[in-house]
């Protein structure tokens, strides 16, 4: 099993290195002067000249690529060119609410997909089945975006002034604030990556909110994140109904199935116990490579619900060429994108002795 | 086989031949076409998407209005983001009509949904096409000639699925500059691992069979090999993928256009008329309503049509 993590880990190696190296190549590929493209097109040369020194743009690529890759070794992914602040600053700013809302619709997906597929599968061809597959037909059709505008014009205009009526956008509502836990907690000297992971926590609002007794905040952020959770959360949903329900029609085919009935188990066992057990070794899988495309879904969902969160960040770097941030940000996504790969194939390994060597 | 030289198994062969023809030899084609319009939402997405075409080919007899152009001063009584007005139910016939309403510019939105539907069909066929052909190609020699070959190029593949395939596009495009032709290479490309990986696994399992064996003895070079004895075994789980791909294409496309990086944000294109009245979802819903519902029914459609043709062509479903 270790021989067996280990050459998996082995293998991400070489991907992650391509990984750093396409980041870094495509920033540099946006075309356009950086510097007139960074302070406006009235900077004066001297203060380009002196602009393309300072991050090193004067230097030939493989020396940047170097010096790059030595930067990131020790830690830092460079001070943005438009904040003019470390890009693992922004990142501790922004991280929280991609995070946040990614954990809250894969959540949704979970809780409701599943469910929903095993129902379908164990009625099969019942109108609850059909219902569910025409639910799910239009969930993975739906874009992410027409989803969160409509959901916003529903609970926002429509249910106005009545108790379904939710916020459309930001993380709390005006005047309502979540104390940092470092406030809270007196630890407002502490400094250093322990103080960063603290804000990091701290910018996670429904469980710093939680954990230090802000019942009100942490209810108001919950309520700002319904809707951006439903609108990010549905196109997962409806992939996981599918590959449960479908997964769960095939092992109640099999064999040890009938005979798990044959010896008197009663159904809830048999389909609970015996059967949603081995069904539901796909749908691990397909939760791991949508945490992945939820970062897609991301930047639209932040886009629409005007929140200030990674993919919204990374695409405003994006536009104003802000080569640091589009490194940092990208580099960032890619690998949490191979870890979670990594994560699902080992722990497939765990669940299904068949993959061990 | 000598000519002229009747042998004695002549007439049972021409017996034989008699009841094949009375049986009309299968083809892969008619089956599967047979066993797709079996399926009920099959049939839903093949008409769906016929709609479409039908849609796309004639839009210029089916648009009420010049999809760029707007019509402050050019029609009585135009208003900007109106809300739809069609004759026939009721609407004052002294205020103009418009199907779908009009845009922020005095556009009317009927005509550039109808427009929008050839811009997402070509870009989608376009696309996957593109990544169809590339991916191929990656897949397979990557697959027929194995070794460092196939790893360096499935490592690669690998590298370009390491990102979400929308940032990825978003940033192809930035880098090669924003356009409607630049946003469809760039939904190719985040493509291509999907078809290289289709490819290279149809290749893996096909190239050690007897019939390959045979025509390998027979003298036939690799490269014919590959084209004419393994690439038709690849086929099925490519055009089940492809048709699945397009649908995933238009929303793509959608997507980028909606964040406003492919190209001319007054094109009709659907993500684009969204992306440019979001912010009046609160007055005028019905500009963001009309292109929410054309990109939904698309891909829709491509969905419905590719798992019926995945039904219908796995053999391992055969009931």
């Amino acid at each position: 099993m270790i021989r067996f993590i280990l050459r998996r880990i082995l293998v991400t190696i070489p991907v992650l290195f391509g990984i750093v190296f396409l980041v870094f190549a495509l920033a540099r590929l946006v075309p356009g002067d950086p510097c007139r493209a960074v302070l406006g097109e009235r900077a004066t040369d001297a203060v380009c000249d002196d602009f393309i020194v300072r991050y090193g743009l004067d230097q030939p690529i493989p020396i940047q690529f170097g010096k790059y890759l030595e930067q990131l070794a020790a830690g830092d992914l460079g001070d943005s060119i438009k904040h003019s602040q470390p890009v693992t600053e922004l990142l501790i700013e922004r991280l929280p609410t991609t995070v946040e809302l990614t954990i809250m619709a894969m959540l949704l997906a979970i809780a409701v997909g599943v469910p929903l597929g095993l129902v379908s599968a164990y009625r099969h061809n019942s109108p609850i089945d059909v219902g569910t597959m025409m639910f799910a037909n239009f969930g993975v059709s739906m874009p992410v975006f027409v989803l969160g505008l409509l959901l916003a014009f529903l609970f926002a205009i429509v249910f106005k002034d009545t108790p379904f009526s939710l916020p459309p956008s930001g993380r709390l509502s005006s005047g309502v604030t979540i104390q940092p836990l470092a406030e809270v907690w007196g630890l407002d000297d502490l400094s250093g990556p322990p103080r960063g992971f603290l804000d990091f926590v701290s910018g996670l609002y429904i469980f710093s909110g939680l954990i230090s007794g802000q019942w009100g905040g942490a209810a108001d952020a919950f309520r700002h994140l319904i809707l951006p959770a439903v609108a990010l959360g549905t196109i997962p949903m409806a992939i996981i109904a599918r590959i449960t329900r479908s997964s769960l029609l095939e092992v109640l085919g099999l064999d040890y199935v009938r005979t798990a009935r044959a010896k008197g188990l009663s159904e809830r066992a048999v389909v609970l116990r015996h059967a949603a057990r081995n069904a539901l070794l796909p749908v691990v899988t397909i939760v791991g490579l949508q945490l992945g495309a939820l970062l897609s879904g991301a930047v639209l969902t932040e886009t629409v619900f005007n929140l200030a969160g990674v993919g919204r960040s990374l695409f405003e770097a994006i536009s104003g060429r802000d080569y640091v941030v589009i490194q940092g940000f990208t580099l960032l996504i890619a690998v949490s994108y191979v870890t979670i790969n990594l994560i699902v194939d080992v722990s497939y390994g765990f669940l299904d002795p068949r993959i061990r060597p | 086989m000598t000519a002229g030289q009747p042998l004695p198994a002549s007439a049972s062969d021409a017996l034989l031949a008699d009841t094949v023809v009375a049986i009309r030899p299968a083809s892969l084609w008619r089956d599967t076409v047979g066993s797709v319009l079996r399926q009920r939402s099959a049939i839903v997405g093949v008409t769906i998407l016929g709609f479409l075409l039908f849609v796309a080919i004639f839009a210029p007899l089916i648009a009420t209005h010049d999809p760029y152009q707007g019509l402050l001063g050019k029609e009585e009584g135009v208003t900007q983001r109106a809300a739809p007005c069609i004759h026939l139910l009721g609407c004052p016939t002294d205020e103009p009509q418009h199907l779908f309403g009009t845009d922020g510019n005095f556009r009317d939105v009927f005509s550039r949904v109808v427009y929008g539907a050839r811009t997402s069909l070509a870009i989608g066929f376009a696309a996957i096409g593109f990544a169809i052909i590339v991916g191929t190609t990656i897949g397979s020699l990557a697959g027929y000639v194995g070794g460092w070959i196939d790893n360096v190029l499935m490592r690669l593949m690998d590298i370009v699925l390491a990102f979400p395939s929308l940032l990825l596009a978003i940033a192809i495009v930035t880098a090669i500059g924003s356009s409607l032709i630049n946003a469809l290479f760039a939904i190719g490309i985040v493509s291509v691992p999907i078809y290289a990986r289709v490819a290279r696994a149809s290749v893996l399992a096909t190239k050690e069979s007897d019939y390959v064996t045979a025509s390998r003895a027979l003298g036939e070079t690799g490269a014919g090999i590959l084209v004419r004895r393994i690439m038709p075994n690849s086929l099925t789980p490519l055009i089940v993928q492809g048709t699945l791909g397009i649908g995933g294409a238009v929303l793509e496309i959608a997507a980028l256009a909606f964040v406003g990086v492919a190209g001319d944000i007054s094109n009709p294109e659907w993500g684009s008329i969204i992306g440019l009245e979001r912010n009046q979802l609160f007055n005028a819903p019905h500009i963001i309503l009309a292109p929410g519902i054309a990109i939904t029914l698309t891909v829709l459609g491509f969905n419905l049509l590719g798992d019926g043709l995945r039904d219908a062509l796995d053999p391992r479903l055969n009931r």
